[in-house]
């Protein structure tokens, strides 16, 4: 298949049940609000290294946010519930309380929850105030600037994570400028982040090693510099950079669209090739191929 | 399709009438309702003695006629819908668990007395003590929530342990008197010696206020959580404007007599 002069491999990417949260987090300015959100979201690379993967969704109007404040929503994956309500507690506690002008709310609407406020009240040292509003309970928490409001509890819910695509160009400025222009449509998309910075990872990495300690290791067969004698190189002739982007989204319709759009931005951009990572589909219980949602049939 | 009840025999003393709650009603045939016991006075009565019985609950009941002689209309109540297309009496969703009651005209004095749940509106008028503990009882309204779009008298939230209360209008003296937790806001003018006696909890006031001396200024700051009770009272239809939302807010602790971690919070000139 192609896309003007880019090929699309017949592949599929292979993505992984993760469970995830949405955190609407508000300030005084937009600005504030974003300081808050790009510091939560950082060392949110790969749930492997960090132990969750976050970013930011979008930015939202102060009237749609729950103190009619500018806001930005955040989406946080990990491997299960658990790992989610432990990395909302260290990342709300640590990078969103204590921003200036901010409060923290949950954006999602689940049956299974987590304590979040519930468990960063305690830094209130006993002067925390509780408040329900609408069978909402919030914590009020005494800082210097006021107050840091947050919900006691954050909905979790089913989501998938990994899914990816892998964007191959003639060289780097071309290979970056097609990758930044499928990050930017999969952005548009709601209900999906893309992890790695700025969306784009070009240290993409295989399972396993030839060192013990290590679980993961650098994708030898998208590396051009090896395609001399890598076993395995996927490395076409004129192609002398990949770029990968990962996709985590609330749920695999919404990954299958931000795969749809980030392809066809990426092609129009000027890549030569666009693939994507599996493990032989025996590891994730999604698999998304790119004919196949191109054809929207996904 | 709501059952319509429709005051037809003017009680001229108070008719107790406790029946009157979806989950008592819902399922009757008409008959059935118009045979529900009321209290006239000291007299057993019934129902159909003083009702026109329309239709069949489904959940909903819609009371017509001037009802301000009827006393403890959705009492206990627990689910369902009751509105009163008038003003209704005495002790109006007194200990009510869940559900929701509209009152289009006034309602008499204690509304929503120690209630734990649901929803009570009132369009016009309420009477004093609403949402009160009652005489020789320390806790008052225990959770859900009191909206009264027009004013209200003393002792609005006396012993209060949870819940908002929320006055579109003025509020008399001694609001939150006693009050263990919850909210009471007002956007109208708050009467004199609120708080007096409260442990903790929130009595918010968009006019000036007299403050007993037994509360401590603290700052003026931006209470964030009210944006949210604001916000959310603007949706139900009560007079909140922007400057109330985005406003700066005195805070007042207290009452130091007692625990002193209550607040009462003023809108800064």
């Amino acid at each position: 298949m192609k896309i003007g002069r880019t090929e699309i491999v017949d592949t599929f990417a292979e993505a992984f049940g993760m469970s995830a949260a949405r955190v609407i987090i508000t300030a005084d300015t937009p600005k504030w609000a974003m300081a808050a959100a790009r510091s939560m979201t950082g060392f949110a690379t790969s749930v492997i290294g960090c132990k969750c993967e976050a970013g930011i969704e979008s930015q939202i109007a102060a009237e749609e946010t729950p103190d009619l404040r500018p806001g930005v929503s955040v989406l946080l994956f990990a491997f299960d519930r658990k790992g989610v309500g432990e990395r909302l507690l260290d990342r709300i506690g640590q990078c969103v309380m204590t921003c200036p002008t901010t409060a923290c709310f949950n954006g999602l609407e689940s049956e299974k929850t987590v304590t979040v406020g519930g468990k960063l009240r305690f830094f209130g040292d006993g002067y925390q105030i509780s408040k329900r509003l609408n069978g909402r309970r919030l914590w009020r928490v005494p800082v210097m600037d006021g107050e840091f409001l947050v919900d006691d509890r954050f909905g979790v819910q089913d989501a998938v994570g990994g899914g990816n695509i892998l964007i191959l160009g003639k060289d780097r400025p071309t290979t970056l400028a097609a990758a930044e222009a499928a990050a930017e449509a999969m952005r548009a998309v709601s209900g999906v982040i893309l992890p790695f910075p700025d969306g784009v990872v070009r240290s993409g990495s295989k399972v396993g090693s030839r060192y013990k300690a290590l679980i993961a290791s650098t994708n030898d067969a998208y590396c051009p510099s090896l395609r001399g004698f890598a076993p395995e190189t996927q490395v076409p002739e004129g192609v002398d950079c990949v770029m990968e982007i990962v996709i985590d989204g609330l749920n695999a319709a919404a990954v299958e669209e931000a795969m749809r759009r980030g392809t066809k931005a990426a092609a129009e951009a000027g890549a030569a090739q666009i693939s994507a990572g599996n493990y032989g589909g025996k590891l994730g219980q999604f698999h998304f191929g790119l004919h196949s949602l191109l054809n929207g049939a996904g | 399709m709501a059952l319509a009840l429709t005051l037809e025999t003017q009680p001229d003393v108070p008719l107790e009438a406790e029946a009157i709650a979806p989950e008592r009603l819902t399922g009757l045939s008409e008959v059935e309702v118009g045979k529900q016991p009321v209290l006239y006075g000291n007299r057993k009565a019934e129902l159909g003695e003083f009702f026109k019985v329309g239709g069949k609950a489904d959940g909903e009941i819609r009371v017509a006629g001037d009802l301000s002689r009827v006393k403890l209309l959705g009492a206990g109540m627990s689910q369902g819908r009751l509105v009163i297309e008038g003003n209704a009496g005495l002790h109006l969703g007194s200990g009510m668990t869940g559900g929701e009651i509209l009152v289009e005209g006034d309602a008499g004095d204690w509304l929503g007395p120690e209630m734990s749940g649901g929803r009570i509106v009132v369009k016009g008028h309420a009477g004093h003590a609403v949402g009160s503990a009652y005489r020789g009882s320390r806790v008052g309204m225990r959770g859900g929530e009191i909206l009264v779009h027009g004013n209200a008298g003393t002792e609005t939230g006396n012993g209060l342990r949870s819940g908002l209360i929320a006055i579109g209008g003025s509020c008399g003296d001694f609001a939150g008197v006693n009050m263990l937790s919850g909210s009471i806001i007002v956007l109208g003018e708050l009467g004199i010696r609120c708080g007096a006696g409260m442990k903790r909890g929130s009595i918010v006031t968009m006019q000036p206020a007299e403050l007993l001396p037994t509360f401590t200024y603290a700052c003026i700051y931006e209470p964030m959580f009210l944006r949210l009770y604001l916000g959310y009272l603007r949706d139900q239809g009560l007079p909140v404007e922007e400057r109330h939302i985005a406003g700066r807010y005195q805070r007042w602790s207290g009452d130091s007599v007692e625990l002193n971690r209550g607040e009462v919070l003023v809108l800064a000139p």
